[in-house]
């Protein structure tokens, strides 16, 4: 019967995922909430680069200094930059009518952010802008193609340009040497003038960056898998002892 | 001590009808004794139903119903209240494990032919918990105020409006509203928390009554009140309590077993329990690409949109209401629909058979069809397969009457 119905359950797992996106190929990435290095290197780049528009007004700076272990003064020191108390939520100087101004529409609240776009996609998205001197900022996304947030990461990452590569999504191989055709003029990325970062700790950069948000995005994460063993060992242990009561109580039963 | 309890208990006894209400239910009340699996989903449901009950008070505690703050209020339960997040995530995925249970515990009563004379009520109290279900989940859904919540509510509320003469006019009333704002979801929290639980708890109530009255059904369709002992007992029953009781006790706990893995392991279910989307706060300005409403409301959006073409000076969307209400309506006449000689599929002819797995291919593809983007094709699909659902339903007196059935035994099989 067990069987049965975890097959019953298995059955109606997802086949796909619902979020609709485009042809844009995403680069995959685990995130991993147990790394605190990666955490604390991802919350200073949030607070560096991103806080300046962007709030995560749903978390607490208390939270995440307990969760990432920052001792609280060392956090208020070097991450929090207003007169915000240890356990005031995380939110900006900026409104949303500034930020429409600004950017022709508000920067979004970022907290959940990882949960409505996923991890693949905000780790491509934040290496994927390009020079396009036809943009309000002159930076154009490939994976968010005309977006108003300008490259706020430019002196990190430095200046990319425009390279011939495969079109997203339908990459041809050459018959004769097997190489793929580079049919899309933007199909790959090159940094032309270097930023403070080599590609390589870019990449990592951004990984942590987004680990980060995606610990935002569900705090508890990993509190809910940790509980979440004791409940199902609970649950195990009382199926057993439910199961032999059951036999007992059936077995003159035909 | 002993003694002081049974004078307890005979004291209110002689005022209220405790003992004959527990024999009569529970303790002499004989359920057949074969009961397979699909016999575990009532109480399941039950069980689902007293969780979102609980967990429901206890969010209710922490909500706040304004526009304003009850995206916030809901993120302010899953991290600053201690342990509102597993009290958020119960309620969540208990909303999917109840149309889980719901949806096959209905599969049970087709397959065995449950709905069929003497429990025509039953199967008729049951749809009515069904319709109610489905207003309460749309309605809850609406609640955390994401964006899937306000253009999901959009999507649904704005199909009155296809109604001809008097549409604009009750799309309007329903919202309270000319768009879907705060005074929607005010009312819509009303109806969640307070009038649809009520209508709900006391339709599962007359669905157990109906139920003990006629006696439950079993794999075999064979009524077991025909055949009794010198005692007026059915020899193929067992009473109910303590024989189903402890079968109950370990399925709960496998059931368990598994809700407790999606809460705590996978409490978005990849999108399906809880949608992406609706992590970003509504707005009624920033429609989102893709609006598709929760996995259990699927299969009748597909025929919303397999609904193309206007007919009689009507447009598509009348028709695709006319056909989503009609899809349910249709599962209230089943147990008129169904003329065969016998109740359960064991004895039905293999039309029978494949009709009903025809059924069930087409309920899950149109579920599927639901849930992602439509495309000509997809649609095309759609269309085959509402049509497939419907001639179930009105070839069924057809073709239960002229296939060949299997002989019934006179006694239960194990």
């Amino acid at each position: 019967m067990k069987k049965f119905i975890i097959a019953c359950c298995f059955a109606l797992f997802p086949v796909s995922v619902l979020a609709a996106g485009g042809a844009v190929h995403l680069d995959h990435i685990d995130v991993d909430a147990t790394n605190k290095a990666s955490l604390q290197s991802g919350a200073q780049i949030f607070t560096n680069y991103c806080m300046g528009c962007h709030s995560a007004r749903f978390s607490r700076y208390e939270r995440v200094a307990d969760d990432l272990g920052i001792p609280h003064d060392l956090y208020m020191e070097n991450l929090v930059f207003n007169d915000d108390k240890i356990g005031s939520l995380m939110t900006i100087a900026m409104t949303k009518d500034h930020g429409k101004q600004f950017f022709g529409a508000a920067p979004p609240d970022l907290t959940m952010v990882s949960r409505v776009r996923q991890p693949d996609w905000l780790y491509t998205y934040l290496r994927t802008f390009y020079r396009d001197d036809s943009r309000p900022f002159g930076v154009n996304n490939k994976t968010f193609p005309n977006v108003g947030m300008p490259h706020a990461l430019l002196d990190l990452q430095g200046v990319q340009e425009c390279a011939p590569g495969p079109l997203a999504g339908d990459a041809k191989l050459d018959t004769l040497t097997g190489e793929t055709i580079a049919e899309d003029p933007c199909g790959s990325l090159e940094v032309i003038e270097p930023g403070l970062m080599t590609p390589e700790e870019y990449d990592q950069a951004m990984y942590d960056l987004v680990n980060f948000l995606a610990y935002t995005a569900e705090p508890m994460a990993e509190d809910r898998k940790r509980i979440g063993v004791y409940v199902l060992l609970f649950i195990a242990l009382f199926g057993i002892f439910a199961y032999l009561l059951n036999r007992e109580y059936w077995k003159d039963i035909h | 001590m002993n003694k002081m309890f049974s004078g307890l208990l005979g004291w209110v006894d002689d005022r209220m009808p405790v003992v004959s209400t527990w024999e009569k239910h529970l303790s002499k009340y004989y359920a057949p004794k074969n009961f397979n699996v699909w016999y575990i989903f009532g109480v399941l449901s039950m069980l689902v139903l007293v969780n979102q009950l609980l967990t429901g008070v206890w969010l209710t505690m922490s909500f706040d119903t304004s526009a304003e703050g009850a995206f916030a209020s809901v993120e302010y339960i899953m991290r600053d209240v201690e342990y509102g997040w597993i009290i958020r995530y119960m309620h969540s995925t208990g909303a999917s494990a109840f149309f889980i249970v719901v949806y096959l515990h209905m599969f049970r009563a087709m397959l065995y032919g449950s709905y069929r004379k003497p429990r025509e009520l039953v199967w008729l109290i049951g749809m009515a918990i069904y319709l109610v279900l489905m207003a309460e989940g749309f309605m809850g859904y609406v609640l955390p105020w994401g964006q899937m919540s306000y253009w999901g509510a959009q999507v649904i509320v704005s199909l009155f409006g296809a109604i001809p003469v008097v549409g604009d006019a009750l799309v309007e009333w329903i919202r309270g509203d000319f768009l879907i704002s705060g005074i929607t979801m005010n009312r819509f929290f009303a109806l969640h928390v307070i009038a649809l639980p009520l209508v709900l708890v006391m339709l599962v109530f007359l669905h157990i009554v109906a139920l003990h009255e006629v006696g439950s059904n079993n794999p075999d369709g064979i009524d077991i009140k025909k055949n009794k002992d010198a005692n007026g007992i059915p020899r193929d029953g067992i009473p109910f309590h303590p024989y189903y009781t402890v079968h109950d006790i370990f399925g709960v706990a496998v059931f368990l077993f598994v809700f407790c893995t999606v809460i705590f392991f996978f409490p978005e279910m990849g999108g399906y329990f809880l949608e992406h989307a609706n992590f970003e706060e509504a707005n009624n300005l920033k429609t989102p690409e893709h609006i598709a409403p929760v996995w259990y409301f699927t299969p009748f959006y597909a025929m919303l949109r397999a609904v193309t073409s206007p007919f009689l000076g009507l447009d598509a969307k009348f028709w695709g209401l006319v056909v989503m209400g009609g899809a349910i309506a249709i599962l209230f006449v089943l147990p008129w629909l169904d003329r065969s000689a016998v109740k359960s599929i064991r004895y039905k002819g293999w039309i029978s058979k494949v009709a009903l797995l025809i059924f069930v291919i087409s309920f899950v593809v149109l579920g599927y069809l639901g849930a992602i983007s439509s495309t000509p094709g997809r649609t095309t699909a759609a269309q085959i397969f509402t049509l497939l659902y419907f001639l179930y339903f009105l070839l069924m007196p057809i073709y239960t009457r002229l296939e060949k059935t299997k002989p019934v035994p006179e006694r239960v099989t194990s």
